[in-house]
């Protein structure tokens, strides 16, 4: 779902349905109701390949401590709003 | 002859009694996204038939408000079509009955927005697109249950032979009414045409065509139908939530 233009769609929910056709029209109708959103894309669920918690060490771990990736090592100029 | 006050009645009736079958699938529907996807059919259609029944209370200008339209008639006084009154047995007479409603509706509503009476006009610009997706939806049953299994396809083929002869009634000429019914049916037999032929199914023959909701006289099934609606208001007149 994306909330409005501008934004990137974010994952809101899962349903069933027959076909693609129908899983458009079932999440406008369960996650559209309150003007949630103006874009919807549904995937099948067999389309998406995860993550499993187990190589959670592996994944992501790692990068735990590797400071020198976060951009903290240059001074900011004064007069800079925008950074 | 019919005023703008009757014409408001009409097809507020029509809509009020539409949202009050179509409600009675909630919490029954075969799966839990069609359940949510009727419940939000059924309260457009309330939407629309608060809006009506309202103007029709002023056109009257009798005292009588959405509530008093809606609770305090008998059948005899109710002006709705009969398709919208008739059972909603299993899930392909709903489709049916929901598709043929909406094929009608959807051109209705869409002339409505271009005529003089500016409140009718803005209802009909509101109801138009909300009957757009109405008619979306039940087409898209109708074609994957009339293109689906034997069994599916057995049923919503009765289902169409059994709605079929109380569409006729939505068309009966009427010239002076701000849109006459009459002008709206080559665009319901085009949609209609189009739906069942990709669905599979064949357009049932012209041949018994039942009618008189117009003129008060209704199928059995709608004053089983208002006892249920109107039970609360008559017990607690002016009760609110």
């Amino acid at each position: 779902m994306r909330a409005r233009r501008g934004l990137s769609h974010t994952h809101v929910g899962s349903l069933h349905a027959p076909d693609a056709e129908l899983a458009l029209r079932n999440a406008r109708d369960l996650y559209t109701r309150r003007q949630e959103g103006v874009s919807i894309w549904v995937v099948p669920a067999s389309a998406i390949t995860a993550s499993s918690p187990d190589e959670k060490d592996a994944f992501f771990d790692p990068a735990a401590d590797k400071v020198y990736r976060h951009p903290t090592f240059y001074e900011v100029p004064d007069g800079v709003a925008h950074l | 002859m019919t005023g703008p006050f009757d014409f408001a009645l009409r097809l507020g009736d029509d809509a009020l009694i539409a949202a009050q079958r179509l409600g009675e699938w909630t919490s029954r529907a075969p799966e839990m996204e069609e359940d949510i996807a009727l419940a939000n059919i059924a309260l457009d259609q309330l939407g629309a038939a608060r809006l009506l029944l309202t103007y029709a209370g002023e056109l009257e200008g009798a005292g009588r408000d959405e509530d008093a339209l809606a609770y305090l008639r008998d059948d005899r006084e109710f002006r709705n079509c009969l398709l919208v009154e008739l059972p909603n047995g299993d899930f392909a007479i709903t489709m049916a009955k929901l598709f043929f409603l909406s094929a009608y509706q959807l051109p209705l509503y869409t002339a409505l927005a271009g005529c003089a009476d500016e409140r009718l006009a803005a209802i009909g610009a509101k109801a138009r697109k909300e009957s757009a997706y109405h008619l979306d939806h039940s087409s898209l049953w109708v074609k994957r249950l009339g293109d689906g299994t034997e069994e599916s396809h057995r049923r919503m083929q009765a289902a169409v032979d059994e709605v079929w002869p109380y569409t006729h009634e939505l068309f009966t000429a009427d010239p002076a009414a701000p849109v006459d019914p009459a002008t709206l049916r080559a665009d319901f037999d085009a949609t209609v045409s189009a739906v069942l032929s990709e669905a599979t199914l064949i357009r049932p023959a012209h041949g018994w065509t039942p009618g008189g909701g117009r003129d008060g006289v209704h199928t059995e099934h709608l004053s089983y139908l208002l006892a249920e609606m109107q039970v609360l208001h008559r017990a607690h007149p002016g009760a609110q939530w």
